[in-house]
């Protein structure tokens, strides 16, 4: 009888472990992040620019950057976080399972992915569109010339159909070869199975850099899709998808100030209204979101603001020389537009 | 089994506390282990429900007649991205899998059954080399394989431009094989008949030939009939037909040779790397088949005046067999699990399409993944039917 009684009991703990499993996802993500001492933040498994660890293992990039930034504003520490590396097809089911806290690798935001898959997309930290990269042999002037072209592209992307619709759309010849990672597709492109690459123009620029012969290759005018790219977070916790969201507008907010990485300390004493709320010299703006008021001083002092990012990982100061175009503030005629901070 | 031995003593046991009868303890164990695995399996399901309502995530089969929107570059039936579904997704996948899997498993058999033989060969060379490819191909991941194969595939065959031909509109280059497409004739239908016609008049033949031996002791030329009924008559109609079969050549065009029927590449290098790893296993299953079968079944048939051709068909390989068989089912399904690293080197299947771009446009994880292991699990099974079925009529009849 004994032993039925500690089987029975057995049973009961198991049972109150699967329950209690179950309510650990309705808690708060800032919680869990602040116990856990680190943000888990999913990212490209290699794009350069975007998210690419170095030689070191020490990772780099736009999308990186904005993670670092998230880190800075919670723990005041922008190592803080764990990089947990994602294919396309793995990273909704990555964020939806809770193994990481926010993605942020290069997502493109479309309605199906914020409603359907149980996901919130928050700000847009890059304004993208996808185009071609050819062989200059082949001697193709236009996208539109491609019909009856074998065209390399990576699964469970925008992508994929995006090129079904602009090729059906133009009525042309479709001859698409799916690969589950980046890799693999510009290995194949490289090989010669294909006449074109298809990705991100942003991606087009940093893949070309790590063809066998660059100079051989070259990228088509045509921009045949809209792709804004930003972090994506579960639904069901406003105040994470606060903290995400603003973290981008934080940035882009102290790139219009004029508040970068160098003369944050020195704003500080900054008698402008917009720079003593940004840097929570005045107000509680921080606290509402359940973080300290100087998060955005941490971010800038740690990270810099956005353009400061933006020159250091894929524009000006980076191989990509990327041009700010619809990247730039909108002051400056791009798009990037933060809400006040008041 | 106790009925029939019950005495009247035993039926008169003492009667003991239900709580120490070993019957019925046992029966309450079972019980409850059963309940704790019900529970556990309604926990885990009522837990996934609830997660996926508390998300917001889409469930259930909505998505299969969604359209799909992808492109797929290998398709057995009609697809097409502006109109087809996930639905007709799922059926390319698993048909561009089955196909792999199918023709994978007999090129495999032959492949493997030829190193198999080899490897006992007396020839020092030919045994040499067949040892070296199953102890190489063994122990090397299958993953590496595959991709050194896709590789191999495509870095060593030509651009478009410098593409191989052979005579008879066949292209080889590294955007696949190129054939021409056949046009069937009206009267086609003739050849096919008369075909299977053959196929079935050489199976009567076969048996009457067996029973005339067993009577007479007679042998009839059965291997000769065969091929003139099955290749022989078909193509004595096909001439008087007047030919009823046409060719579609390939052409060059902007990009790629059009026209004709293509090989994919990934499919080349899939297939490629399935066979010669799958064959490494199968050769060995096949020596062991051998091996068993113990010297003196040799010997007495050499006694008895048999050519070592006879030997091996009639002595050898029938008993062999009885060992080959159930490993060899085990590498069937292996290679057919191992299909879905289709993925890494572009080939279509049903992982690819169904578990990648299908998964990840619909979100739809749970639905999805149980799916594909559903069909997993009735293509295994199946094939697990039939080769039992087969060990069955091939076992040692015990009398």
């Amino acid at each position: 009888m004994k032993k039925i009684i500690a089987s029975l009991a057995g049973v009961a703990l198991g049972a109150i472990a699967v329950a209690s499993a179950a309510q650990a996802q309705g808690t708060s993500t800032l919680a869990a992040v602040k116990a856990r001492g680190v943000l888990n933040c999913g990212s490209n498994t290699g794009l350069a620019g975007f998210g690419q660890p170095d030689a070191q293992g020490n990772w780099n990039g736009l999308d990186v950057e904005y993670c670092r930034a998230i880190a800075a504003a919670i723990f005041n520490d922008p190592a803080k976080v764990k990089f947990v590396p994602l294919s396309a097809k793995d990273r909704f089911t990555a964020l939806q399972s809770g193994e990481v806290d926010v993605l942020v690798r290069n997502t493109t935001w479309t309605m199906s992915r914020d409603t359907s898959l149980g996901l919130n997309f928050e700000a847009i930290n890059y304004y993208d569109g996808q185009g071609f990269m050819v062989k200059k042999s082949i001697k193709v002037a236009s996208a539109k010339e491609l019909s009856g072209a074998s065209i390399c592209v990576q699964q469970g992307t925008t992508t994929e159909l995006n090129l079904a619709d602009f090729f059906r759309a133009n009525k042309m010849e479709l001859k698409a070869v799916t690969f589950a990672t980046n890799d693999e597709t510009i290995k194949a492109y490289d090989a010669g199975r294909c006449d074109a690459f298809t990705t991100d123009a942003s991606g087009l620029y940093a893949e070309r850099l790590r063809l066998a012969k660059p100079d051989d290759h070259m990228v088509l005018p045509e921009i045949i899709s809209k792709e804004p790219l930003g972090p994506v977070v579960r639904h069901g916790d406003d105040q994470w998808y606060d903290i995400v969201m603003w973290t981008h507008y934080a940035m882009v907010t102290a790139e219009e100030l004029g508040v970068t990485k160098a003369n944050v300390d020195e704003r500080l004493k900054s008698e402008t209204p917009d720079i003593r709320r940004l840097l929570g010299v005045e107000g509680k703006h921080g606290e509402a979101l359940g973080l300290t008021n100087a998060w955005a001083y941490q971010i800038v002092k740690h990270v810099g603001n956005y353009g400061e990012s933006f020159d250091r990982t894929v524009g000006a100061g980076s191989p990509l020389k990327i041009s700010r175009s619809q990247n730039n503030l909108w002051n400056k005629g791009g798009l990037q537009y933060a809400p006040p901070i008041r | 089994m106790t009925d029939a031995i019950r005495t009247p003593a035993f039926e008169a046991k003492p009667k003991v506390s239900p709580l120490y009868d070993p019957k019925v303890r046992s029966l309450v164990f079972q019980a409850v282990l059963c309940l704790v695995i019900a529970f556990l399996l309604y926990q885990a399901y009522a837990n996934a429900v609830e997660n996926l309502r508390r998300a917001k995530i889409a469930s259930g089969l909505g998505f299969w007649d969604n359209i799909a929107g992808f492109p797929i570059s290998q398709s057995l039936i009609y697809y097409s991205e502006a109109s087809s579904s996930y639905g007709r997704a799922f059926w390319v996948g698993l048909l561009n899998t089955l196909l792999v899997a199918s023709i994978g498993i007999v090129l495999a058999t032959i492949l493997g059954f030829i190193v198999g033989i080899a490897r006992l060969s007396r020839n020092f060379l030919v045994a040499k080399i067949a040892y070296w490819y199953v102890e190489i191909v063994r122990n090397l991941p299958l993953l590496l394989q595959l991709l050194f194969w896709y590789n191999a595939v495509i870095k060593a065959l030509p651009e478009v431009r410098d593409s191989i031909s052979f005579p008879g509109g066949i292209y080889l280059n590294n955007r696949g094989f190129i054939f021409p497409t056949p046009n069937f004739g009206e009267a086609f239908w003739l050849v096919t008949v008369t075909f299977w016609a053959g196929v079935l008049g050489a199976l009567f033949y076969r048996a009457y030939a067996r029973k005339k031996q067993e009577a007479t002791g007679i042998q009839s030329p059965v291997g000769l009939t065969a091929f003139g009924l099955i290749v022989g008559l078909p193509l004595a109609v096909f001439l008087l037909a007047g030919m009823p079969l046409s060719f579609q050549f390939p052409q060059a065009g902007r990009f790629n040779i059009t026209g004709g029927v293509s090989l994919l590449p990934e499919f080349l290098a899939l297939l490629f790397g399935l066979v010669i790893y799958t064959a490494a296993f199968i050769a060995e299953a096949v020596r062991a088949g051998i091996l068993a079968v113990s010297k003196g079944q040799t010997e007495a048939a050499y006694a008895l005046g048999l050519t070592p051709k006879n030997t091996l068909n009639l002595v050898v390989i029938p008993q062999a067999m009885r060992v080959i068989i159930p490993p060899l089912t085990s590498h069937y399904l292996n290679l057919t699990k191992n299909s879905s690293l289709a993925v890494f080197v572009g080939y279509p299947d049903l992982v690819n399409i169904f578990t990648g771009t299908v998964l990840n446009q619909t979100g739809q994880a749970i639905e999805v993944v149980a799916i594909t292991m559903l069909v997993y699990l009735t293509i295994s099974l199946t094939t697990s039917l039939i080769m039992n079925w087969y060990n069955a009529r091939k076992a040692l009849v015990e009398r």
